[in-house]
């Protein structure tokens, strides 16, 4: 049996003109595209007809642009989170769990009563905080054990994620006792928030656009910043570099690792208090059901760049939004859509397969996210 | 004072066992219940059955507790006693959480013998899982994807038999598991194409292949099974053992059985042998530790992960299938629903070894058991009915006390997750 | 890059050839595709007269050639056996049969002089005896020619003799060695011919009955080199380092430096010498606060450092330059300039209430980059892409600089060319005369006679013997080093 050869595979792809960074991702979903129409000719549909439906869905007007933002918002903030624990090295696949709980947190936290007529100005942010918190706390459980009993973040954060989506339907669904369920609701969610609570709406789409997407945008340039210009993210670099090299030169790691898994739930958090209060008001368990291995892709495809997440986020919100008017007017199901999104990160991860295609220049030079080389398997650091 | 591992552990189990022997044997009702041995069929006489009393029971099992807490100070002097020891501690939870069960619901007996045939057969898919990630990492590839393989394979195997069979035929359900297996190879040929040829980092691997079955079951789900019109099917027969099916007790409970089931302790019996005692398991180990020692010495690295991966792919794919076409036969969208992870978790639980590997999955087979069976018991404290949600959350809570506390650091295969360069 | 080039090489049957150069100058490269490891570009090879082309290893391998690897190529989980039969196993059935396997190794070690036991596991080996495991497999494969890649880098004194006694044994037992190193001593000791390579190139086929140390390191560097270096005596002031009653701990819970007591200092350089795995690493992670310590108490510049954290060690004034560049003391995707700030850039002026300074980065990164002759394009290359000498010139400029009361240096010129070390320790001792206390770990015996003004020998966690430089031989430092214990007390137990 002769098996692909990493030599060989590494020269075929020769040079025949510069290749941008920007041509891989767009090479990557040309061919995912084309991939994509394969599986959809094998169940008997038309690819040309699915892809137009797909793209009027995404933007096909005002009010299909607006609900394409909508739906990316809870992508920026979970991007981040992953992105974020990334250049420390760390895997946060938690982001389904984390958003969950902060979501929860903000619902119940907006319905205290005493803080029922506190103005927006305030309650706004108290709530959001709210969310952040919850999440960071999510996000920390996994840091804490990583520093102290060296357990690997992927397998604590994922089995996080289901404990948060029991706990968190327990809460809400709830009957005996009532914990958070609004009772007078024929579909099981929390109690709706205090109006001041709720985030300005910008654009009344489907789902609604809200201050929230403003509040992510703020958030990547927070992100850009800290790991740019400030010390703790030079520390958080160069954990994520060399963990040995960051604790031979007098740096915490142990302190750096629970600080990011801790600032990664929070901003997970703090998108889902936004989703709570910018487009209903309460939660319904199982609505950011599978966000986390978006949030993951996301983040590859972006290259942990924080304004990178903004435009891939708002392409990947877009397909599962304009997904629904595809499968309304063709029937082909919405899963066509997600598994176009997986042939895009696969061809973007292994890159190689798409410059040798298309002709590209092997990249070899250093980047963030470059030969997308972040794990050293279970040993920890 | 600093506190190795063991005795942290040996403190946590002190602490409890205390707990367990001042507050909750006192609090408990001390009406006697028993343990049952029977085989549940109708008109069966042996009435084999364990009468204890709960507080009794609590009181010497937090003894026991306490005592292996102890035994972890002595571990310089007497460490083999201190290791045995909170072996015995950890062993004694499981009849801890039984009795505990019992004593906390209103009923009076249970059927420890059904509780743990189930254990051992909603086990079956964990354990696969686990010998198709043991193959895997064992050489130097690192597999989160085994959720996506078998969800693949539980996806196509049905797919097969919704297409063909229409609910008839043995021919067709051993044709659907065969596709389950080798979709699981096939998958699996990916992950090794895109860790090994192309080096891409293993984890990222690991999330393409799950997104891809995602995306890919829930499409052939609507696409191709849900037209057919076919929902449910024949899931494959019970196999009686020769002979060994005739015991008391066992014989219908455990030698006669599914065929997967059965499946899953040949392979893993299999592993153990091949992987120790044959020079390809010896290769395969190499190429995980050491891949360029390997390499001086003649190995074709590529070649041979390659071949493990696949292995890997075929055991999970097996595991798919036990899913849509032993359990029952029918696929629901994500039915898989984090059993690869948590095969994963026994995997790093038994220290990349088959057979504490297998007692793992035993243990979160168990776990899984225990979640409907405590439902039915209607276990409460006090008013306060406890939630299935909660019991629904063991597997996944224990999952992370045993990754942050039994295993330690870095017993994988040295070479895992290490991208292999060839010299020149 | 070229590694070598034109290279004619004739080894002779039953002859030990030793390939001379220093590092960097292609030795390994030569032999690894002698090896079959690497592919050359032009030139044939030719085995007993005929034409050869090895594919991989397991063509070399199956042409009777074997190679001993500078760093072992062993698997430590596996047992003696289990490394030696792998990729030729021997099989009872289906299975792998390791009894036979266990029955000649046993054979081969009386017969060489290289007895192992079959069924250790190797991880729980010495270094020696896992040499020895290196050449079991080769003469395993009835190997003719072994290649033995800086085999005694890693052996004390003592051990150094009697691998050479196996040598002999080998050669009189037909077989044919070429022996690649960089020390004139050894090689003089057992070479029949000489091969001197520089720059990828072949500078000379010598006769060692007419070779000195002298003239070989002049064909080797291309100058005349000089082995000493010359420097003032010390003025020793204050003791900036004391150590007393120190026992730490290795990763897996064995004591490896046991009540050891020190004193360093300011104004002197007090050299370690020992044969690594004697607790250097051990010792001076427990200094830097990297780790914990069982017992005792360590004080820099007067103040108790014992339970202190690395960054507050480093802010007493310490320099650490350690012992594995890359892993600890590099990060390689970083520019050079982040990498000559990772030790202060907390501070000002590199930043201020958490806020990098870039500018004062930069400009410190110009700065040093000249100040220590670094070659590279500019300070924002990527460190990873400087060679090993540049690399070592990086630390050495963010470790040498600024208010440096003590420095501590591991190793510090392993594996770099002679141009480089040479610079390495003239920096050293400049250091010295300004006042900086040194305390100096090495495994290179010539580098601590060179350097230090007071000698000690680490072995088995303790310092057995500490010495002025003037009354240090090279012979009782080798007998300290192997067994802990002095000439006299050794002669007298016999």
């Amino acid at each position: 049996m002769k098996v692909p050869d990493p030599k060989r595979v590494g020269r075929a792809a020769s040079a025949s003109w510069r290749s941008q960074p920007a041509l891989v991702p767009v090479a990557a979903i040309v061919l995912a595209l084309a991939v994509g129409a394969v599986v959809i000719l094998l169940v008997g549909d038309n690819p040309l007809e699915a892809y137009a439906a797909l793209l009027r869905g995404m933007f096909g007007s005002p009010d299909r642009i607006a609900a394409s933002l909508a739906r990316s918002t809870p992508f920026i903030g979970t991007a981040l989170a992953v992105a974020f624990a990334f250049r420390a090295g760390l895997f946060n696949i938690g982001a389904e769990g984390q958003i969950l709980v902060g979501a929860t947190l903000a619902a119940w936290v907006g319905t205290f009563s005493y803080l029922h007529d506190v103005p927006g100005i305030l309650l706004i942010p108290i709530v959001m905080l709210a969310g952040a918190v919850g999440g960071g706390l999510w996000g920390a459980i996994p840091g804490v054990l990583k520093a102290t009993s060296g357990a690997h973040e992927v397998i604590v954060t994922i089995m996080l994620n289901s404990i948060a989506v029991l706990y968190v339907r327990w809460l809400v669904s709830s009957n005996d006792p009532v914990v958070l369920q609004d009772t007078t609701a024929s579909v099981p969610h929390t109690v709706p928030i205090s109006n001041n609570a709720r985030l300005p709406e910008l654009f009344d789409s489907q789902p609604p656009l809200h201050t929230g997407f403003l509040v992510m945008l703020a958030l990547c340039v927070v992100v850009w910043f800290i790991l740019k210009r400030t010390t703790f993210g030079f520390e958080v670099k160069t954990v994520g570099a060399n963990a040995h090299a960051a604790r031979y030169a007098g740096m915490g790691v142990n302190r750096t690792i629970i600080a990011v898994m801790a600032l990664s739930g929070a901003f997970a958090g703090l998108a889902g208090a936004g989703e709570v209060s910018g487009t209903v008001g309460f939660l319904s368990p199982g609505v950011f059901v599978g966000i986390g291995f978006d949030a993951i892709a996301i983040a590859l495809l972006a290259r942990a760049n924080p304004f990178g997440i903004i435009l891939t986020s708002f392409l990947w919100g877009s397909m599962l939004s304009g997904a629904g008017l595809m499968q309304q007017e063709t029937g082909l199901s919405i899963d066509a859509v997600r598994i176009i999104q997986a042939l895009v990160l696969l061809f973007v991860a292994a890159d190689v397969i798409v410059r040798t295609i298309f002709r590209l220049r092997v990249d070899t030079t250093g980047g963030a996210m470059d030969t997308t080389q972040i794990t050293s398997g279970w040993g920890s650091t | 004072m600093k506190l190795s591992r063991r005795q942290t552990i040996g403190v946590l189990f002190g602490l409890l066992g205390a707990y367990l022997v001042g507050f909750v044997a006192t609090s408990l009702e001390t009406a006697d219940k028993a343990l049952k041995f029977e085989p549940p069929k109708l008109g069966d006489t042996s009435q084999l059955s364990l009468v204890f009393n709960p507080p009794v029971a609590v009181t010497a099992i937090g003894t026991i507790f306490v005592l292996a807490g102890i035994a972890t100070f002595f571990e310089r002097r007497w460490e083999r006693l201190a290791r045995g020891a909170l072996l015995l501690a950890a062993l004694c939870f499981i009849p801890l959480v039984i009795v505990l069960a019992l004593a906390l619901s209103e009923a009076s007996s249970t059927n420890v013998v059904q509780l743990l045939v189930e254990s051992l057969r909603l086990g079956t898919p964990i354990a696969l899982g686990a010998m198709a990630g043991l193959w895997c990492e064992r050489s130097g590839v690192v597999n989160i994807g085994i959720e996506g393989m078998m969800l693949t394979a539980a996806g196509t195997g049905f797919m097969t038999y919704a297409v063909l069979g229409d609910a008839s035929g043995a021919p067709i359900l051993w044709l659907s598991v065969g596709v389950a297996v080798l979709s699981g190879g096939l998958i699996a040929s990916l992950h090794a194409l895109l860790c090994v040829t192309f080096r891409v980092d293993q984890i990222i691997s690991g999330v393409v292949i799950n997104l891809l079955a995602l995306g890919l079951t829930g499409f052939i789900r609507s696409e191709v099974i849900v037209p057919t019109g076919v929902a449910i099917g024949t899931p494959t027969p019970d196999i009686a053992l020769p002979g060994l099916s005739q015991l008391p007790i066992l014989g219908d409970q455990l030698f006669t059985a599914q065929p997967i089931f059965f499946a899953m302790f040949v392979i893993v019996a299999v592993t153990s042998v091949v992987l120790f005692r044959t020079s390809f398991g010896l290769r395969v180990r190499s190429v995980g530790e050491n891949p360029h020692a390997a390499e001086t010495l003649g190995i074709d690295v590529i070649r041979i992960r390659y071949r493990a991966v696949i292995i890997g792919g075929l055991v999970a794919g097996l595991g798919g299938a036990w899913f849509s076409l032993e359990a029952q036969a029918g696929f629901e969208a994500n039915m898989t629903n984090g059993t690869g992870f948590i095969a994963l978790a026994a995997l790093i639980f038994g220290k990349w070894r088959p057979s504490t590997a297998f007692a793992g999955a035993m243990l979160f087979g168990f776990t899984r058991a225990l979640q409907s069976r405590l439902q039915i018991l209607k276990v409460s404290l006090g008013d306060f009915a406890i939630p299935s949600e909660f019991w629904q959350s063991l597997p996944y809570v224990v999952t992370i006390i045993v990754v942050a506390g039994a295993v330690g650091r870095a017993t994988a295969p040295a070479a895992d997750g290490v991208p292999y360069e060839r010299s020149r | 890059m070229i590694a070598n080039e034109d290279v004619d090489l004739t080894l002779h049957e039953g002859e030990v050839l030793c390939l001379l150069g220093e590092n960097g100058a292609g030795k390994s490269t030569l032999m690894n595709t002698v090896f079959g490891l690497y592919q050359p570009d032009a030139g044939e090879l030719r085995l007993r007269g005929e034409p050869v082309h090895f594919e991989s290893s397991a063509d070399a391998i199956a042409h009777g050639i074997g190679m001993v690897h500078q760093h072992f190529q062993l698997i430590p989980v596996f047992s003696v056996a289990e490394n030696v039969v792998l990729g030729n196993e021997l099989h009872k059935g289906p299975f792998l049969d390791l009894d036979t396997a266990r029955t000649r190794i046993r054979e081969l070690g009386t017969r060489y002089g290289v007895e192992i036991d079959p069924d250790a596991i190797v991880g729980d080996l010495s270094v020696g005896e896992q040499q020895r495991v290196e050449l079991v497999k080769a003469l395993f494969r009835e190997a003719d020619l072994l290649i033995l890649d800086e085999p005694t880098a890693v052996l004390t004194p003592g051990e150094v003799d009697d691998f050479f006694a196996v040598v002999r044994s080998l050669v009189d037992q037909g077989k044919s060695i070429i022996f690649i190193t960089h020390k004139l001593r050894e090689v003089l000791a057992v070479a029949d011919r000489i091969v001197v390579l520089r720059g990828g190139r072949v500078v000379g086929d010598v006769d060692p009955t007419g070779a000195t140390q002298q003239s070989l390191a002049t064909l080797m560097v291309g100058r005349d080199v000089s082995f000493t270096i010359d420097k003032a005596p010390s003025q020793p002031g204050e003791p900036m380092l004391r150590v007393t009653d120190l026992s730490v701990d290795d990763d897996r819970g064995v004591t490896t430096v046991e009540g050891l007591e020190l004193e360093v200092r300011a104004g002197e350089v007090f050299g370690i010498a020992g044969v690594e795995g004697n607790g250097q690493r051990e010792l001076v992670e427990a200094l830097m606060g990297m780790r914990a310590k069982r017992a005792g108490h360590v004080e820099i510049a007067g103040q108790d450092v014992t339970h202190a954290s690395p960054r507050q060690v480093i802010e007493l004034g310490v320099g650490h330059v350690p012992e594995d560049r890359n892993k600890h003391g590099l990060v390689g995707p970083f520019s050079i300039a982040d990498n000559l700030v990772l030790n202060r850039y907390q501070r000002r002026p590199f930043s201020r209430r958490g806020l990098r300074n870039e500018a004062t980065i930069a400009a410190r990164a110009t700065e040093l980059v000249h100040q220590f002759d670094v070659r590279t394009p500019g300070p924002q290359v990527p460190v990873a892409t400087l060679s090993g000498g540049n690399q070592q010139k990086v630390i050495i400029a963010r470790e040498l600089t600024g208010e440096v009361r003590l420095l501590v240096v591991a190793q510090p010129t392993r594996g770099l060319d002679v141009g480089s070390i040479e610079f390495i320790h003239h920096r050293i001792i400049e250091m010295r005369d300004q006042g900086a206390a040194v305390l100096l770990v090495s495994a290179e015996l010539d580098e601590i006679l060179n350097l230090s003004d007071r000698i000690g020998v680490l072995y088995r966690g303790a310092l057995v013997g500490v010495f002025d430089r003037a009354d240090a031989t090279r012979a009782e430092l080798g007998l300290l080093m192997a067994s802990g214990r002095e000439p006299e007390t050794a002669e007298a137990t016999g």
